[in-house]
C-alpha cells in the first residue's frame, strides 16, 4: 500500500469531520434576526404572489418572502396547522378545511385578489364549433357521460361524427374543483376518462396536436398560446348577465357576463399572525395596493373597483371567516362581501 | 458456407446489433442536448446565474436554486458518505454471514429500487413532522441521504469485495488488527470504487425533484441559505416551476437551467473519473 494514498485518504476523513463540526456549530445562529413571510398553496395563484413578493422585497429590504407550491388543498393543510402565514387558493375554503382550521385554532382573513377566467379550448383546425352552452358542457363532462359521450355529434347533431378527446387539469387542482362545481353542480363530480395533467402546458400540447381535442384551463395559458388554440365562447342561457355566447376577456370577466366560468382567486391570511407581526400586515397591505397592476401583468384579470374596495376594507377591519360558508353556488363575490 | 464463415458472420451481426444499441441511446441523448442548447444556450449569462427568480422571464435567474443545490449536495455527501461506507464495511468485513445479514442484504438491494417519491413521503413524515425540521436544507439533505444510502452501501461492498484477500492476509500476518487492516490497507485500495459510486449516487440525487416536492421545498425564495435550518429551493424545482408557466420566456429559462444542471452533473462525474484515475495510479503492490 502506497503511503501517499493513505495520507490523502486520512486527509479526506479529516476534512469531512471539520465540515461536519462547522455545520453543527453554525446551526441555530441564523434565523433569529430574520423576518420571513411564509406563503404556500395554489400554483394558479403563484404567479401573482411571486410578482408581489418580488416588488415587496425591492421596496422593503429586511423582510423575506418565501413561496411554496403545494396546491390549494395542500396549502390549506399547512395553513390550518399554523405552519405558514398566508395560503394561496384558487377556490374558496371548503367546509372540511374550515373544520381543520378550527381544530388548529387558526383564524383567517379571506381576501379575493384577482379574477381568473377558465377558457374552453379546442384545436385550431376545429371548424365546426363556434360556441357552446353550459348545458352542453355538462353533457360532456358529467359523471354519466363516462364512456358514453365519445363523439362530437352526440352533443350537437350537426357536429361531425368524430371522436372527442378531453383534456383537463388534475383532480387535485383548484381549477378542476371550480369547473366541476360550476358546470356539473358538484365539486369533483366528473367523468374520469379524460387526459389529466397538473401541468397546463401539457394540456396545451395535447389539444393543439389533436383535431378532436377539447379541454379547459386558465385564460393565461390560452393567451400565450393563441396561435395554436381556438377559444370557445360560452353561453349560460341566462340573459340577465349577457345574451348569447360570451368569450372570456378582461371586460367580460370583469363585468360578470362571462359566467359561470370566471372565478375569483384568493389569499387567506392568518389573523393572529397579522396582528402580532407588523411586517406581515405591511406585506398584505402592499399586496392589496399592487394586486391590480401585478395580476394583470402576469395574465389575470384585476378585480372590479367595487370588490377591491370591499377587500381593502375587509382587511382593514380584520374581518375573519369566509363569505362562502353556506353561500349559494351562483352568488357573486361582490354580493357575498356586501352581505357580511 | 463453412462453420467458420457462419461464425464470422454471426460475429459481425452481433457487432452491428451492439453498435445500434449504443447509437439509440446516444441519438436520444444528442437530440435532447441539441434541443436544449438550441432553446436555452443563448439565455445563459452571468446575470441569469446570479439573479433571483422573477415574474419577468428575462430578469429571472437561478442563484437561489444553484445555492440550494450546492448546499444539498454538500450536506447529503456529508451524511451519506460516512453512514453508507460504514454500513458497507460492517456488512462486508465484520458481519457474520447468516440469515439475518442475508435479509439485510436483500432489503438494501430492494431499497435501491424504491421510487424516489416514497423517500420524499418518508422524509415528510419523519424529518418535517416528527423531528420538526420544517422545509429546511437539513430535511432535504437527510431525505436525499436516505435515497442514495442503499446505492452507496452496495457500491462500497462491491469495492471492498474487489480488494484481493491476499492483502488482508498479509496485513494480519504482520500482526495488524482487523480495524488496522481495514482502515490502513483495505479501505484506501477500495477508495476509488467507493468514491466513484458515491459521486454517481450524488449526481443522481441532485437531479431528483419528486422527494423535494414531497417534503415541500420552496418554489420562490429571494435570499440565500445561511444555515442548515434555512428554507431552500433547488434547480429541479425551479425547472419544474418554469416548465409549467404559460409564458414562452419561462420555457427558455427552463432549458437554460437544465443546461446548468447538466453541466453540474457533468463536472461531478468528471471528478469521479479523475479521483478513480488518481487513486488507481498510486496503487502499487
Amino acid at each position: 500500500m502506497d503511503k501517499n494514498n493513505l495520507k490523502s485518504f486520512k486527509a479526506l476523513s479529516f476534512l469531512l469531520a471539520i465540515i461536519a463540526m462547522t455545520l453543527v456549530g453554525g446551526t441555530g445562529i441564523a434565523e433569529a434576526g430574520r423576518k420571513i413571510v411564509k406563503i404556500d398553496g395554489s400554483s394558479t395563484v403563484f404567479p401573482v404572489t411571486e410578482a408581489v413578493a418580488e416588488e415587496f422585497q425591492t421596496a422593503h429590504r429586511g423582510t423575506m418572502v418565501t413561496i411554496g407550491v403545494s396546491g390549494t388543498g395542500g396549502g390549506f393543510k399547512k395553513f390550518c396547522r399554523g405552519d405558514i402565514d398566508i395560503t394561496n387558493a384558487s377556490r374558496p375554503i371548503k367546509p372540511t378545511e374550515i373544520a381543520q382550521c378550527k381544530k388548529g385554532n387558526v383564524q383567517y382573513i379571506e381576501l379575493p385578489i384577482a379574477y381568473d377566467g377558465l377558457a374552453i379550448i379546442v384545436n385550431k383546425s376545429n371548424d365546426w364549433i363556434d360556441s357552446i352552452t353550459v348545458k352542453e358542457l355538462k353533457k360532456i363532462w358529467e359523471p354519466a357521460a363516462q364512456r358514453k359521450i365519445l363523439k362530437w355529434n352526440q352533443i350537437r347533431p350537426n357536429w361531425p361524427d368524430k371522436a372527442i378527446h378531453l383534456f383537463a387539469p388534475g383532480v387535485s387542482s383548484g381549477t378542476f374543483d371550480y369547473f366541476t362545481k360550476a358546470i356539473n353542480g358538484e365539486e369533483g363530480a366528473s367523468r374520469g376518462d379524460f387526459t389529466a395533467s397538473e401541468d397546463d402546458n401539457v394540456l396545451v400540447q395535447g389539444i393543439s396536436s389533436d383535431k378532436g381535442g377539447m379541454g379547459f384551463f386558465g385564460l393565461a395559458y390560452y393567451e400565450h398560446n393563441s396561435d395554436k388554440l381556438k377559444l370557445i365562447p360560452v353561453d349560460d342561457e341566462i340573459d340577465s348577465n349577457g345574451k348569447g355566447p360570451i368569450a372570456p376577456t378582461v371586460a367580460s370577466v370583469n363585468d360578470g357576463t362571462y359566467q359561470p366560468l370566471s372565478r375569483p382567486i384568493f389569499i387567506y391570511v392568518d389573523k393572529a399572525k397579522v396582528e402580532a407581526r407588523p411586517e406581515l400586515a405591511n406585506f398584505i397591505q402592499f399586496f392589496l395596493d399592487n394586486t391590480a397592476a401585478l395580476s394583470e401583468e402576469v395574465g389575470y384579470i384585476p378585480l372590479p373597483a367595487a370588490i377591491h374596495t370591499l377587500t381593502v376594507e375587509r382587511f382593514k377591519a380584520r374581518i375573519e371567516g369566509t363569505v362562502y360558508e353556506g353561500a349559494k353556488q351562483d352568488a357573486s363575490v361582490e354580493d357575498l362581501m356586501r352581505l357580511k | 458456407m463453412t462453420r467458420l464463415e457462419r461464425n464470422k458472420l454471426a460475429d459481425k451481426l452481433f457487432k452491428v446489433v451492439a453498435i445500434c444499441a449504443t447509437a439509440v441511446a446516444l441519438v436520444f441523448l444528442a437530440a435532447l442536448v441539441i434541443d436544449l442548447i438550441y432553446d436555452g444556450a443563448g439565455r445563459i449569462d452571468w446575470s441569469f446565474i446570479t439573479s433571483f427568480p422573477s415574474r419577468r422571464p428575462a430578469r429571472a435567474g437561478i442563484i437561489a436554486a444553484i445555492a440550494g443545490t450546492f448546499w444539498l449536495m454538500g450536506l447529503t455527501a456529508l451524511f451519506a458518505f460516512p453512514i453508507g461506507v460504514g454500513a458497507g464495511i460492517y456488512l462486508e468485513e465484520y458481519a457474520k454471514k447468516n440469515t439475518f445479514t442475508k435479509i439485510i442484504e436483500v432489503n438494501i438491494a430492494n431499497l435501491a429500487g424504491v421510487p424516489s417519491i416514497i423517500y420524499g413521503l418518508l422524509g415528510l413524515g419523519i424529518f418535517v413532522r416528527t423531528f420538526r425540521l420544517d422545509q429546511s436544507l437539513l430535511t432535504g439533505a437527510l431525505t436525499l441521504t436516505l435515497l442514495i444510502l442503499p446505492i452507496i452501501i452496495i457500491t462500497t461492498r462491491e469495492a471492498l469485495r474487489a480488494v484481493p484477500s491476499g492483502l488482508r492476509q498479509a496485513s494480519y500476518a504482520l500482526g495488524a488488527s482487523q480495524w488496522q487492516t481495514t482502515y490502513s490497507q483495505v479501505l484506501p485500495v477500495a477508495m476509488p470504487g467507493i468514491l466513484t459510486g458515491t459521486i454517481l449516487a450524488l449526481s443522481r440525487a441532485i437531479g431528483e425533484t419528486a422527494p423535494l416536492v414531497a417534503i415541500g421545498a420552496l418554489t420562490y425564495i429571494a435570499f440565500l441559505p445561511e444555515s442548515v435550518m434555512d428554507p431552500f429551493t433547488a434547480l429541479p424545482i425551479q425547472i419544474f416551476n418554469w416548465v409549467s408557466r404559460p409564458q414562452k420566456g419561462f420555457a427558455i429559462n427552463a432549458a437554460a437551467a437544465i443546461i446548468v444542471l447538466l453541466c453540474i452533473t457533468l463536472v461531478l462525474n468528471s471528478i469521479a473519473i479523475y479521483l478513480r484515475h488518481r487513486f488507481k495510479k498510486r496503487m502499487r503492490w
